[in-house]
């Protein structure tokens, strides 16, 4: 056994912490985006455990304040020049820096503005579009799917990540495939994955489900889609299906 | 019939089954039916060091046509399934279909909502080869052991008998899912 | 508008109800119907190719659109081989999640392995922690896994041209590079060697030794490789000129790696955004001002030749450490599982079972706590990339405190720099599209995850 007692893996900075949430004294807003209950993963009449009633809010880093530290000002101060308006009035709705990286949560309709700002001015100059992913939160009713894009500047030398929330209801996002060209397939695959709609993409196809599949895989209430596994009389049910620590 | 003590001696008598066995497992082409991680080790089951030339296998056919071995390496999408179907329907008789990998028996670890659990829901298979990825050694001994079974491959009458026979030992078998006992 | 006589056409009956043009498709005058259509019709034929093609490198369906043998369109089809890899590693534990994204690109095995280890690592906030042997054991086997993707990559770019000898040359070489693969991980392919934490396996017996031979070998058989291509009229023919994009098309289009440094820009996050301790070894950024087919082979050669000298720099660190512990200390983290080669080639190490079985009630604990359960990771999200062969493979990875990872997204080099396929071969001949998409060497199991 070590004796190195490490951490980081027990205490989330910013989650919670024995049931009750701890809140960093400089958040703004804290990220509810998920809610745990229990303790091993089985609900109902089922969990004889005693811990069936626990419930703990998920919490992603909170909204950073000024100074967000190095070149993260420089490129909060450029940005807020650009746009003629001040980080969370605007365009920019937050920013978080976390783990040595910066992410800009960007409302939806300014998302192709800030990265052409992003894009062609020469103090910031992210010129690679690294990639378009989706991330599906079910339980931050209003901002369930958030878009995030990988930004990276070679001139510099600096990453950035953009995040765009939009809720469930009307999940429609201005494209940017007119900034940046290798934006096209990376926002067909997300348009797959969680039907993000992209208002403005050349084309917004399903790009590798089959073209007449039904619904969008990567959301957390579509199904993993296993089927139980049978051998010699023991039935080993699909991942999602069996019993997890939650 | 006498025959036979008439021949010269060093003259081998065979059937003409086990002549068209031998001949059709000597020139035994495999399609190209490369899919993911199986399809590298198929060729280098193909490459200098397996040398599939040992075995007259060394011409991956890219035209269905003209291929008897479909070897399905690797993890089969539902988005692949029909391509592998009209594959295998283009190919001509007596055609075989090696599954490769623990995906393409039953799916292997990835048990969801993309991949085929098996791609004996699509196409009929003669081999089935764990792994994942099997090494090219495990995959020539999959092959010597469908050899075997290609040399022993009946034909006309005896072909029809034996295939009513395999079906009546199929249909007489005890399925996998009633068979109970320890796990091994 | 009616072309035929439709009064006495069974299969086509007038209408009067449509207005516009009317276009029936029987009878003799087709020249006519499709003159109506598009008058340069007749000369234009859209080809379809694949996704069961030889030349496509893997199930890559492409549709170009071709006048004569020119292409005038060329667009991609894929998904042919998605697996959900994505989806699963959300229901499996974070240490397990190796075993899922290995799998992803299967020829560049150990960039999967280690983007998602640094994230898992950096989300953890324990990359400081990583001890020295398992960076550069890392190091290594990345490096080992360089060359043999590059062998592959050049190996069946040569067989697509119709060039076998470059194909079985290039597999018997990679042959040696998965001979230390599977010394040092037991597997050939795909095999989960490096962990959130560090490494599964300390170096084996005699493990260096067998780097040392690689090595030598390597020195003296990739010349060959070079001697039978470089300066090949026929394959210079192929491949010079063939695919060009230069450096504001691979921008405009996310493209890196070879493609990218084929150019001339040096952008190689080994240098750029050093990551495992790249920026302690000794080696350069082979870059070429031809951004063409040939070019992007050529910087592929070079590459191996200075990976070869990274290899040979780790071994000279791992005789240095020896002893010195693969794994993270935190034994909350470190995967407690020890393997040893038993009677029958492979298993667990007896020893260990013998401890969590006989010994130490808490150890048993401890190993079914983290072995079924796995350790917990701080809600978050990170972003980490890698130089592999291919280009710039990154790994977002979302966490919500849980044993599990709540999403984890590959960022494929294959998959972005696919989409240079049209920008590169629209325009050209039929010939070379083949020698363009193998030139950015997609590997369709990354592409499509």
């Amino acid at each position: 056994m070590s004796d190195v007692p490490t951490g980081g893996t027990q205490e989330p900075s910013s989650t919670a912490v024995g049931g009750e949430e701890v809140v960093p004294s400089e958040a703004r807003t804290l990220e509810v985006v998920e809610v745990r209950e229990g303790m091993f993963g089985v609900h109902g009449t089922g969990d004889t455990s005693g811990y069936g009633g626990l419930q703990r809010p998920v919490a992603m880093p909170a909204a950073s304040r000024r100074p967000f530290g190095g070149w993260y000002d420089d490129v909060a101060d450029q940005l807020e020049r650009l746009l003629g308006e001040e980080i969370g009035s605007g365009a920019i709705e937050s920013v978080v820096a976390d783990r040595d990286e910066l992410t800009l949560h960007v409302r939806r309709e300014r998302i192709r503005e800030v990265c052409q700002h992003l894009r062609d001015d020469p103090a910031l100059r992210f010129e690679l579009c690294s990639g378009i992913s989706g991330v599906h939160f079910p339980h931050e009713i209003g901002r369930e799917f958030h878009a995030v894009y990988h930004l990276l500047s070679m001139t510099h030398n600096r990453r950035i990540r953009l995040e765009v929330a939009v809720p469930d209801s009307d999940p429609h996002i201005e494209s940017v495939v007119s900034v940046y060209p290798t934006a096209d397939w990376h926002e067909r695959e997300t348009w797959d994955f969680f039907g993000i709609v992209f208002d403005g993409h050349p084309a917004l196809t399903r790009i590798l489900m089959p073209d007449d599949w039904p619904g969008h895989p990567q959301r957390k209430d579509y199904p993993l889609g296993g089927i139980p596994v049978e051998y010699k009389g023991a039935t080993v049910p699909p991942p999602d299906e069996r019993r997890s620590y939650s | 019939m006498g025959l036979e003590e008439k021949l010269p001696s060093g003259v081998l008598l065979t059937t003409v089954e086990g002549l068209a066995g031998y001949f059709r497992k000597a020139s035994f082409w495999p399609a190209t039916f490369g899919l993911a991680c199986c399809a590298i080790e198929m060729m280098e089951f193909g490459a200098p060091k397996y040398d599939s030339s040992r075995f007259g296998m060394e011409v991956f056919r890219a035209s269905p046509r003209q291929a008897d071995l479909m070897i399905v390496a690797g993890r089969v999408s539902q988005k692949m399934a029909p391509v592998l179907r009209q594959i295998y329907d283009q190919m001509a008789n007596p055609k075989y279909v090696l599954a490769m990998g623990v995906c393409a028996s039953s799916g292997g670890m990835f048990n969801n909502y993309a991949i085929v659990q098996g791609v004996d829901h699509i196409v009929p298979v003669d081999m089935y080869l764990p792994g994942c990825p099997p090494r090219p050694e495990m995959l020539i001994d999959a092959i010597m052991k469908l050899h075997d079974k290609i040399q022993h491959t009946k034909l006309g009458a005896h072909r029809a008998a034996e295939i009513a026979s395999d079906e009546k030992v199929a249909l007489e078998a005890v399925p996998t899912s009633a068979m109970k006992g320890l796990l091994r | 508008m009616s072309t035929t006589d439709t009064g006495t056409d069974p299969y086509a009956q007038s209408q009067d109800t449509t207005s516009g043009p009317v276009f029936t498709v029987t009878g003799q005058d087709w020249d006519e119907v499709v003159a109506g259509v598009d008058p340069d019709a007749s000369e234009r034929i859209v080809v379809n190719m694949g996704p069961q093609h030889p030349s496509t490198h893997g199930v890559l369906r492409l549709i170009l659109e071709i006048e004569g043998e020119s292409v005038t369109e060329a667009r991609c089809g894929i998904g042919y081989l998605h697996t959900g890899i994505e989806k699963n590693m959300e229901y499996r534990n974070w240490t397990q999640g190796v075993t899922f994204c290995t799998r992803m690109d299967y020829l560049s095995p150990m960039y999967n392995e280690a983007v998602y280890a640094l994230g898992v690592e950096k989300l953890l906030g324990i990359t400081d922690q990583i001890p020295e042997k398992a960076d550069v054991l890392r190091v290594m086997m990345m490096e080992v896994n360089r060359i043999s993707s590059h062998l592959v990559a050049i190996a069946t770019g040569g067989m697509e041209i119709g060039a076998l000898t470059v194909m079985t040359v290039g597999f018997r070489e990679r042959e040696l590079c998965l001979d230390l693969f599977e010394l040092f991980s037991g597997l050939r392919m795909n095999s989960a060697y490096i962990r959130p934490g560090g490494v599964s396996q300390d170096v084996p017996e005699g493990g260096l030794d067998a780097v040392d031979r690689f090595v030598s070998l390597m020195r003296k058989r990739l010349p060959e490789l070079a001697a039978l291509c470089n300066q090949n009229p026929i394959f210079k023919g192929r491949l010079k000129d063939v695919g060009y994009l230069d450096l504001a098309g691979c921008l405009a289009l996310g493209v890196t790696g070879p493609a990218l440094r084929s150019t001339g820009y040096d952008w190689d996050l080994r240098k750029k955004q050093p990551y495992c301790g790249y920026e302690t070894y000794d080696f350069d950024v082979i870059t070429r001002d031809e951004p063409d087919a040939y070019g992007r082979f050529r910087i592929r050669l070079d590459e191996m030749d200075e990976s070869l000298r990274i290899i040979e720099q780790c071994v000279t660190r791992l005789r240095a450490l020896e002893g010195a512990p693969v794994m993270v200390a935190d034994k909350k983290i470190a995967w407690p599982s020890q393997l040893a080669i038993g009677p029958d080639g492979q298993g667990n190490s007896l020893e260990h079972i013998r401890h969590i079985m006989g010994e130490s009630m808490e150890a048993l604990i401890h190993h079914f706590k983290l072995v079924t359960e796995g350790f917990r990771v701080p809600a978050g999200q990170v972003y980490t990339s890698v130089e592999s062969p291919r280009g710039e493979l990154a790994c977002h990875l979302v966490s919500d405190g849980g044993t599990r990872p709540y999403r984890a997204h590959f960022r494929d080099p294959s998959f972005s720099n696919l989409q240079a396929t049209a920008a590169m071969s629209e325009g050209g001949m039929l010939a070379d599209v083949i020698v363009a998409i193998a030139s950015i060497d997609p590997v369709m199991g990354g592409v499509d995850r």
